[in-house]
């Protein structure tokens, strides 16, 4: 149960047009509180449990978005909030645009919604924390994501 | 060494951390009531550190866990000093040493971040420690020794003679406590500065350590100025709890400053009133009775 007691999220954002960031925001605010679950918005990734990533990935943002993956410590979760980090929303067929945050990292959790209520992503956190439990009593691993360079699609 | 001081060492060492954990939660509450929210419980730092410890240890290099270690160490070595009366100038120079110990690896590891919170903490220890020693000096001009035990035997309190320093202490606190607005080498309760200054690269748990290693630092912090009325401990423990709130009131509302701020404020303010208080005590010939 200590896992659910204190869940410490880091906030990244890949290419997100600013409206989820603004609405994860929110849930730290008195009106959502979302401290009062032990929720913390926390910076560096060394000490966080749930990743939530907003925004579409494209190929300036992926190794950023791996680089930060591979650094935070087992147990880890990943929660892709909003249209675009679910599945690429209305960007998906831009030429630079990969896709959901699916198509490089697992993701354990998804928020629809664009963008999202506050409540939705609160409602995806404490979805997270089941998860992270069971990956700690499985002794689930995240699997280290390799970084390869910024390259261009062949179609592009 | 006889039963009595082992079964001291031994509450000591299992108290200090619970009060410390209380404390710490206790000021969350507060934080969160005083910025209109619920705030989390009052458990909340046990359940972190509880968290951290079942997390994987991501380090970048080895002697990284020596310096936590170090530090953990010498906080419980200067507590304990102060609870069996020792030298206050040794548990001074103790106390540094766990301070320098987090800084060096903060240093070892190479993040920028890290680095420049080790830097601004350095300039943190060269803005309070003089004040401490001059606290010290002033111990010594009423007693005649810098052993704790003239202060904690005397019937007089000590904040009669040193009401300056006392106020010079409050604000040196503040600076140790990590609080607004001197919080700027790492910060608490989730506010990023430079990412987490001295501990970004820390996880899991190490940064427990830090965490438990910051509960003994809040009651030795405090047993500091429980020193001021020790005459009476009921009035110093009185005075050490009002002194945290008065910190976590400042910190709520008073906004971080420049490290050169701090600087001038204790190299001006804190020390200029600290040395008129040494010399009313020198001129004086005050005794502690």
């Amino acid at each position: 149960m200590s896992l659910a007691k204190s869940p410490w999220i880091i906030h990244v954002n890949v290419n997100s047009c600013n409206g989820c960031d603004i609405e994860v925001v929110a849930c730290l605010t008195p009106l959502y509180d979302a401290e009062r679950f032990g929720v913390l918005n926390i910076g560096t990734p060394k000490q966080a449990d749930i990743m939530v990533v907003t925004g579409s990935v494209n190929y300036k943002s992926v190794n950023v978005l791996k680089n930060i993956y591979n650094q935070i410590p087992d147990p880890k979760v990943v929660l892709a909030v909003g249209a675009c980090a679910s599945t690429g929303g209305i960007f998906h067929d831009c030429y630079n645009v990969i896709g959901g945050v699916d198509q490089v990292i697992p993701v354990d959790a998804y928020v629809p919604g664009c963008c999202p209520r506050p409540e939705a992503i609160l409602d995806g956190v404490v979805a997270a924390l089941s998860i992270l439990e069971e990956k700690k009593k499985g002794n689930i691993k995240g699997k280290e994501v390799k970084l390869k360079g910024n390259e261009v699609p062949s179609n592009a | 060494m006889n039963m009595n001081d082992i079964l001291t060492i031994v509450l000591v060492l299992i108290g200090a951390p619970i009060l410390g954990c209380l404390a710490s939660g206790i000021d969350r509450r507060i934080t969160a009531r005083l910025q209109g929210r619920v705030g989390p419980p009052i458990l909340q730092p046990y359940y972190d550190v509880k968290k951290l410890l079942s997390k994987d240890n991501m380090i970048v290099n080895p002697s990284q866990n020596f310096y936590v270690i170090v530090y953990l160490v010498f906080i419980i070595l200067s507590l304990l000093m102060l609870v069996f009366k020792q030298d206050f100038l040794m548990i001074i120079f103790v106390y540094t040493v766990a301070s320098l110990a987090l800084i060096v690896g903060g240093m070892s590891t190479g993040s920028p971040y890290a680095r420049v919170g080790s830097s601004r903490e350095i300039m943190a220890i060269l803005s309070y420690e003089p004040v401490l020693i001059l606290y010290a000096l002033a111990i010594y001009l009423l007693t005649g020794t810098f052993k704790l035990t003239a202060v904690l035997d005397a019937s007089s309190p000590l904040l009669i003679y040193t009401p300056l320093i006392f106020i010079a202490m409050i604000v040196v606190l503040n600076i140790k406590f990590k609080k607004s607005p001197f919080d700027y080498s790492t910060s608490h309760h989730g506010h990023q500065e430079l990412v987490k200054g001295m501990t970004t690269e820390y996880g899991g748990p190490g940064f427990a350590t830090i965490e438990i290693a910051h509960f003994y630092e809040y009651v030795f912090l405090t047993g500091l100025i429980f020193l001021f009325w020790a005459s009476t401990p009921i009035i110093g423990v009185l005075i050490g709890i009002l002194v945290y709130l008065l910190i976590i009131v400042i910190d709520n509302i008073t906004a971080r400053v420049y490290w050169q701020w701090m600087l001038k404020l204790s190299w001006s303010v804190l020390l200029i009133i600290s040395i008129v208080n040494i010399a009313y005590l020198y001129y004086s010939q005050a005794k502690l009775v």
